[in-house]
C-alpha cells in the first residue's frame, strides 16, 4: 500500500517528463518555446522561470480552490498567476538582471502561458496541496527539459556550441538561431518524438 | 466542492484574492526596489569602468546636446562616457563610448541591441570589430565604415549594424568635443545647460512636434 | 512617412507570428481552416488595437504617475480579460452578425499572448521609427498595434491556405498534423526574413 502510494507520487513527477510532456505531447506554451530557445542556456532559464511560477501558482490555487465560487474561478486564477509572475519579474530584476534582460518580454508573458492556467484548471483545483506541488515540479521539469533540448539542438546547428562551449570555429547555420530555425527544429523534434517515444 | 456562486461570494472572493495578492506584491516590491536599483547601478558602473581609463571618485551623470539631440553621459576625471542610441538593423542600438581627456576613444560597449543573433549581434562580442575602436584617434582616422570611405572594418554581412555602431561612436566623439569645449568655462554639470535656452520660436515648433501625443 | 514605416515594419519585417513568436498557440490551433482563421484574425485585430489603446492610457495616466509600473503585467492582463468580456457583451447586443462571426473566438483571446505582448511592448520598448529612439505616443501606438494585428492576420490567413492543401496531400505518418505545420511555418518565416532590413 505504502509502496503504491510512493510510486503514485513519483509518477506525478515523471508523467510531466514524458507521458504528458507539455511541449512534445500536449503542444502547449509554444510561444516561449520558440522564442527563447536560441541557446541551451536560454531555454533552460526560461523553463526554470516557468517552473517557479507553475509550482507556486499550483500550491496557492490548490489552497484556495475550495473557497472560490465557480463563476469567478478563471479571473481568480489569472490574478494569482499574474501575482507570482510579477513576483518573479521583481526577483529576477534584483538578483539576475542579465537573465531578465535576455528573456525580456517572455517573462511577463508567462501569465498567458497555457500550461500554467491549464494545470490550475486541470489539476491544482481538485487535488491536495502536496500533489499539486509535485505536479508543478513534474510539468515544470518536463517543460524545462524540452526547452533545453530544443535549445541544445538550435545552438549546435546555429552557433556550433553547446551551453556556450564552442566545438566549431566560426559560425554555424545562422538560420537555426533565427526565427525559421525555431519552427523547423520543433517540427522535426515532434516528428522524432512521434516516431520513437509516443506510445500508441 | 466550490462555494456557491452568489454575487456576495464572488465579490468577496475576488476582493480577498486581490487584497492578498497586492499585499504580497507590495512587500516584494519594497524588498526588491533597492537591489534592483543597485543591480542597474552596478551594471552601469561596470560598463563605465570598462570604457574609460581607471578613474577616481564617482562618475557624474549629465546630458549634452549635439545637433539638436540630447545624450546622457557620465563624467569622470579621466574622460567622458557618452551613451548614444542609433537605429540598427533590428531596432535601437545603444552604445556607451568612453572618450578620454585627449579626445581619443578608450573603449566602447553595447548597452542594449536588438540585432540578429549570429550576425549584427556580434557587435557586442566580435573582438575584431570592437577592438578597432580601442585607442582610435578620431582626428587621425575617419569614423565611417570602409564601404562608405572611412577607416572602420564592418562586421562581415552586417554592414547596417556596423554603420549604426560607428555612427554612435562618431556622435559620442562630437559630444565629448562639445563637453571638452565647455568644461573649461563652467562647473562640472555644464553640458546640459550649455547650449543656452533655445529661441522662443524653436520652443513653439518643439511643442508642435509633440502635440499628437 | 513615419506611420508608413511603422506599418511596413510591423506587418512584414517584425511579423508578430513569424519573427516574434507571439500568439503561436491559436495560430497552430485554428489555422486548419481558412474560414476560422479569418474569423480569429478579425477578432484579434479588434482586441489588440482596443487593448493597446486602453492599456497605454492606463499606463500613462495611472501607473506611471503613481509609481506603480511594476504592476503592469497584472493590471494589463486584467484589463484585457475584462475588455474581452465587454466586447463580447456589447457585440452580442449591437451587432449580432459580427458576434456570430467573431464570437466563438473572443474567449480564446484572453490567453493569446499576442495581445498582452503588444500591450507590454508598446509601453516598455523604445523604437527608432523616423530616426531617433523614442517611446511611442498614443497615435503611433495605435497604428503600431493595428498594423501588428494586420500582420498577424496576414500570416494566419496565408498559413491557413497552405494548411488546407496540406490536409489533402500525402504526408508521412510521423509528420502528420502539427509537425508538418511547424515546418511549413518555418519555411514561411524564412520567406518573411527576406523583408528584414527594408525599414
Amino acid at each position: 500500500m505504502e509502496d503504491r502510494k510512493m510510486s503514485n507520487k513519483f509518477s506525478l513527477i515523471t508523467d510531466g517528463l514524458v507521458k504528458n510532456n507539455p511541449t512534445f505531447v500536449l503542444v502547449l506554451g509554444i510561444c516561449p518555446t520558440l522564442a527563447t530557445t536560441t541557446s541551451a542556456i536560454n531555454g533552460m532559464e526560461m523553463g526554470l522561470a516557468t517552473m517557479f511560477v507553475l509550482i507556486l501558482s499550483n500550491i496557492f490555487i490548490s489552497l484556495i480552490a475550495p473557497m472560490v465560487p465557480d463563476k469567478v474561478r478563471i479571473p481568480t486564477y489569472i490574478v494569482v498567476i499574474a501575482t507570482f509572475v510579477t513576483l518573479l519579474q521583481l526577483l529576477m530584476q534584483a538578483f539576475v538582471p542579465d537573465v531578465y534582460a535576455t528573456l525580456g518580454l517572455f517573462i511577463p508573458l508567462i501569465v498567458v502561458n497555457c500550461i500554467v492556467l491549464g494545470r490550475a484548471e486541470a489539476f491544482a483545483n481538485k487535488n491536495s496541496v502536496g500533489d499539486s506541488a509535485l505536479d508543478g515540479i513534474g510539468v515544470g521539469l518536463g517543460f524545462t527539459l524540452s526547452l533545453t533540448v530544443i535549445g541544445i539542438v538550435r545552438e549546435i546547428l546555429g552557433s556550433g556550441s553547446v551551453f556556450g562551449w564552442k566545438f566549431v570555429a566560426g559560425d554555424g547555420i545562422l538560420a537555426f538561431v533565427m526565427a525559421p530555425g525555431a519552427f523547423i527544429v520543433l517540427g522535426y523534434l515532434l516528428v522524432l518524438f512521434n516516431k520513437f517515444l509516443a506510445k500508441k | 466542492m466550490a462555494s456557491k456562486s452568489s454575487l456576495k461570494n464572488m465579490a468577496l472572493c475576488l476582493s480577498l484574492v486581490c487584497l492578498v495578492c497586492s499585499a504580497l506584491l507590495a512587500v516584494t516590491y519594497a524588498v526588491t526596489v533597492e537591489p534592483i536599483a543597485a543591480a542597474a547601478q552596478a551594471k552601469t558602473n561596470a560598463t563605465i569602468a570598462k570604457v574609460l581609463p581607471a578613474f577616481s571618485g564617482d562618475p557624474v551623470l549629465g546630458t549634452v546636446e549635439v545637433e539638436g539631440t540630447e545624450y546622457p553621459y557620465y563624467k569622470t576625471d579621466t574622460g567622458y562616457a557618452v551613451m548614444v542610441t542609433t537605429s540598427g538593423f533590428g531596432g535601437p542600438l545603444t552604445v556607451m563610448v568612453g572618450v578620454d581627456n585627449d579626445g581619443i576613444i578608450h573603449n566602447t560597449a553595447v548597452l542594449s541591441h536588438s540585432e540578429t543573433p549570429g550576425l549584427g549581434a556580434k557587435c557586442g562580442t566580435d573582438e575584431k570589430f570592437i577592438g578597432q575602436f580601442r585607442g582610435f584617434d578620431p582626428k587621425a582616422k575617419k569614423l565611417v565604415v570602409k564601404n562608405d570611405g572611412g577607416d572602420v572594418d564592418a562586421i562581415t554581412a552586417s554592414t547596417i549594424t556596423s554603420r549604426a555602431y560607428t555612427l554612435a561612436v562618431a556622435v559620442a566623439v562630437k559630444a565629448s568635443a562639445v563637453l571638452n569645449g565647455s568644461a573649461a568655462g563652467s562647473d562640472a554639470v555644464t553640458g546640459a545647460s550649455r547650449p543656452a535656452e533655445p529661441a522662443p520660436a524653436e520652443t513653439v515648433t518643439d511643442n508642435g512636434g509633440q502635440e499628437n501625443e | 512617412m513615419e506611420y508608413l514605416l511603422i506599418i511596413v515594419s510591423a506587418i512584414f519585417v517584425n511579423n508578430i507570428l513569424l519573427a516574434q513568436f507571439l500568439g503561436v498557440c491559436p495560430f497552430l490551433g485554428v489555422s486548419s481552416k481558412l474560414s476560422t482563421a479569418t474569423g480569429m484574425s478579425g477578432a484579434v485585430c479588434f482586441v489588440i488595437t482596443l487593448a493597446t489603446v486602453v492599456t497605454y492610457l492606463l499606463n500613462k495616466y495611472l501607473l506611471i504617475p503613481l509609481g506603480l509600473t511594476f504592476l503592469q503585467t497584472i493590471s494589463f492582463i486584467l484589463v484585457i480579460a475584462s475588455l474581452v468580456q465587454m466586447v463580447e457583451i456589447v457585440l452580442k447586443k449591437v451587432s449580432p452578425g459580427l458576434y456570430q462571426a467573431l464570437g466563438i473566438f473572443l474567449p480564446l483571446i484572453t490567453t493569446n499572448c499576442a495581445v498582452l505582448g503588444v500591450a507590454l511592448t508598446v509601453v516598455t520598448k523604445e523604437f527608432t521609427f523616423g530616426g531617433e529612439a523614442h517611446m511611442l505616443n498614443l497615435g503611433e501606438a495605435t497604428v503600431y498595434a493595428f498594423a501588428t494585428a494586420l500582420g498577424y492576420g496576414l500570416a494566419m490567413i496565408l498559413f491557413a491556405g497552405i494548411r488546407e492543401h496540406l490536409a489533402l496531400s500525402d504526408v508521412p505518418k510521423a509528420f502528420k498534423g502539427l509537425p508538418v505545420a511547424l515546418i511549413t511555418a518555418g519555411i514561411m518565416a524564412m520567406a518573411f526574413l527576406g523583408f528584414s532590413g527594408i525599414v
